[in-house]
């Protein structure tokens, strides 16, 4: 069993409430940070832990929290990202519903350390059966006087709020965030100015994943140094992977960073192995927009080493023969899943949620939706093929955010590894006008009959 | 023509939640009290009902247009009793989602996008709903329905069907 640092009372009845949690721990960490030590002191622990953003991007976090611009005289935000909508991702909204209050103490914490009095969680509007839950355990903390004026006796004041989206991908990007939470639609800002200098009411603010803060606890009670023990190399701590598709045991798992990619896959720990019995053809492996594996890449590098799962032995081989750890939203395909119809969907999904501001991804992903319905229905050319690489470039690296890349990465990697069920799809337009068409008849590549 | 108040409830909730954010950023309760708005007033957001939002939040009608067609929660055109939003996105996919939203084309007796006739029902698709793990899944207001089957699908049409209450994300 590794190490479990969020979820390891989880399954105590009444975790939900502060007594429970209280008598589990929690909360001890507010306690020390704000008596014991200083801001500077928790930044550098922080940056010490290794801690990496985990919505995503995977950038340091106490690195982040020290571009906070101390000599304004605004006041600073605390925003907590929790718009959770990169498909395949669904731990931040466990966490919150099972463990509100692990977010509501790192938030604390957070806010001291970073000289903000107030900090918002930014919900995806879906989850607005999470505001309650998420209210309900800031009424307690109030009560118990870990929140409001004067918390714990000392000299800091803190107040906490829930701020529900209404149904875009787009506000997880943190300044469209920033943007909803003002009032507005979600459309990203041009950076500079970075959120740390010009953000919420261009007043200096963080933004960071729930997963991130609710990290925080734990890193302030056992200290970095043993935090940074668990993992392998700038890949340090826990993280929790969201498992869904083709296997015997989907949900939430947190595993320590290292973790073999087959084991995670093929333990009855976790995954329990694909399920019906079938073999693996494909695994997407952090969220939505990180390239797509096929088996072989996935469970081993290309030099033939074993893949863990780190942000950098996911990444070996680059776009070539790798992808990310993402949000660590892992999406599992069993053989008899079609690439292309899944890729479609993912296409579908990125052109509904572009934002519209920026050409190349608003007409893009239009183009690629276009064309992925009429391969995947058996109207395509095969010309199309390299029109949609073509398309993926020409998206990716020019647009304001990150979203152009996330809808390009996939169509790129999906043809890279896959170019022969494109073109199967366009020889064969009678079979995949059957939506199920692999599931009756599993693809299997002309190429590797040929080498058998 | 009906007036177009919130309730004192409500009014006081709107209150409350424009406290949250700074003196001045009371645009920042947009979104909140859309979701409120379009709780209290049958589902959807018409323009009159967005002026009324304009006119509580001291911002301009042309505001709150433009942030209601932005998100894919606001409704702009009525919808039936129950709105129901079925999650397509690729992992929902790889579970079946496909099937549920034909099962539930047949049920109903009409296509994604349109309303039973009775007006009891509006099917939709949506992009991920953040449940890839528990799919296939459906969202009615609030609640999230989850490892569906045909046979769940039924006994949950029969038990809003009953209920006869307007789905809201609110409650």
């Amino acid at each position: 069993m590794g190490k479990k640092f969020l979820l390891e009372h989880v399954n105590v009845p009444g975790i939900e409430t502060l007594p429970v949690y209280q008598s589990k721990g929690g909360y001890a960490s507010v306690e020390k940070a704000i008596k014991t030590m200083t801001p500077e002191q928790l930044i550098e622990e922080v940056k010490f832990s290794d801690l990496r953003g985990r919505g995503g991007a995977g950038f340091p976090t106490g690195l982040k929290w020290s571009f906070m611009d101390k000599k304004s005289e605004k006041p600073r935000y605390l925003v907590v990202n929790a718009d959770e909508s990169e498909p395949g991702t669904f731990k931040d909204r466990y966490l919150m519903e099972k463990l509100p209050h692990i977010l509501i103490e790192g938030m604390i914490v957070s806010c001291f350390a970073l000289g903000s009095k107030t900090g918002y969680i930014y919900i995806r509007g879906e989850y607005m059966y999470i505001v309650r839950i998420l209210e309900k355990a800031i009424d307690e903390a109030y009560k118990a006087g870990f929140l409001g004026k004067n918390i714990l006796g000392t000299d800091f004041s803190c107040d906490i709020y829930v701020h529900p989206g209404a149904g875009a991908y787009i506000c997880g990007e943190e300044t469209a965030l920033l943007e909803s939470l003002e009032g507005k639609r979600g459309n990203p800002r041009l950076k500079p100015p970075f959120p740390a200098i010009a953000g919420l009411y261009a007043c200096p603010t963080v933004v960071n994943n729930v997963e991130s803060i609710a990290a925080i606890p734990t890193i302030v009670n056992i200290t970095a140094d043993k935090y940074n023990d668990v993992g392998i190399g700038k890949s340090a701590g826990t993280k929790l992977i969201s498992a869904s598709g083709h296997i015997n045991k989907p949900g939430i798992y947190e595993i320590e960073l290292g973790l073999p990619v087959e084991e995670f896959i093929y333990s009855d720990e976790y995954c329990g192995g694909i399920w019906k019995g079938r073999k693996l053809k494909a695994v997407v492996a952090g969220g939505s927009s990180v390239p797509i594996l096929p088996a072989n890449l996935i469970l081993k590098t290309a030099k033939g080493e074993s893949r863990l799962m780190t942000y950098e032995s996911l990444a070996d081989g680059g776009f070539v023969s790798g992808t990310m750890l993402g949000s660590g939203g892992f999406i599992v395909m069993d053989e008899t899943a079609c690439i292309v119809r899944n890729l479609w969907t993912f296409a579908r999904f990125y052109h509904h949620e572009s934002c519209g501001q920026c050409s190349p991804c608003r007409e893009g992903t239009g183009w690629m939706e276009k064309v992925l319905h009429r391969i995947e229905h058996g109207h395509g050319h095969m010309e199309d093929i390299d029109l949609l690489v073509s398309v993926a470039k020409k998206i990716e690296g020019n647009t304001i955010c990150p979203l152009g890349d996330a809808a390009a990465w996939p169509v790129a990697s999906a043809i890279r590894h896959f170019r022969e069920e494109f073109e199967y799809h366009v020889k064969y337009p009678e079979k995949v006008k059957d939506p199920k068409h692999f599931e009756k008849e599993p693809f299997v590549s002309e190429s590797l009959l040929m080498n058998a | 023509m009906e007036q177009i108040q919130f309730s004192e409830d409500t009014l006081a909730l709107v209150n409350r939640i424009i406290k949250r954010y700074p003196e001045g950023k009371q645009k920042s309760a947009l979104l909140p009290v859309l979701h409120l708005a379009q709780s209290e007033f049958n589902g959807w957001l018409s323009a009159p009902v967005m002026d009324y939002v304009a006119s509580i939040l001291h911002i301009k009608p042309i505001e709150v247009y433009e942030v209601a067609s932005f998100y894919s929660m606001y409704n702009l055109k009525p919808v039936g009793t129950c709105l129901i939003e079925v999650c397509q996105t690729g992992p929902c996919w790889l579970r079946g989602a496909d099937d549920i939203v034909e099962h539930l084309q047949n049920k109903l007796n009409i296509k994604v996008g349109e309303t039973s006739s009775d007006g009891m029902f509006t099917l939709k698709t949506v992009e991920c709903l953040g449940s890839c793990g528990t799919a296939p899944m459906l969202q009615v207001g609030a609640a999230y329905h989850e490892d569906l089957t045909n046979e769940k699908v039924d006994s949950l049409l029969d038990k809003l069907r009953n209920e006869n209450k307007r789905s809201s994300y609110m409650k």
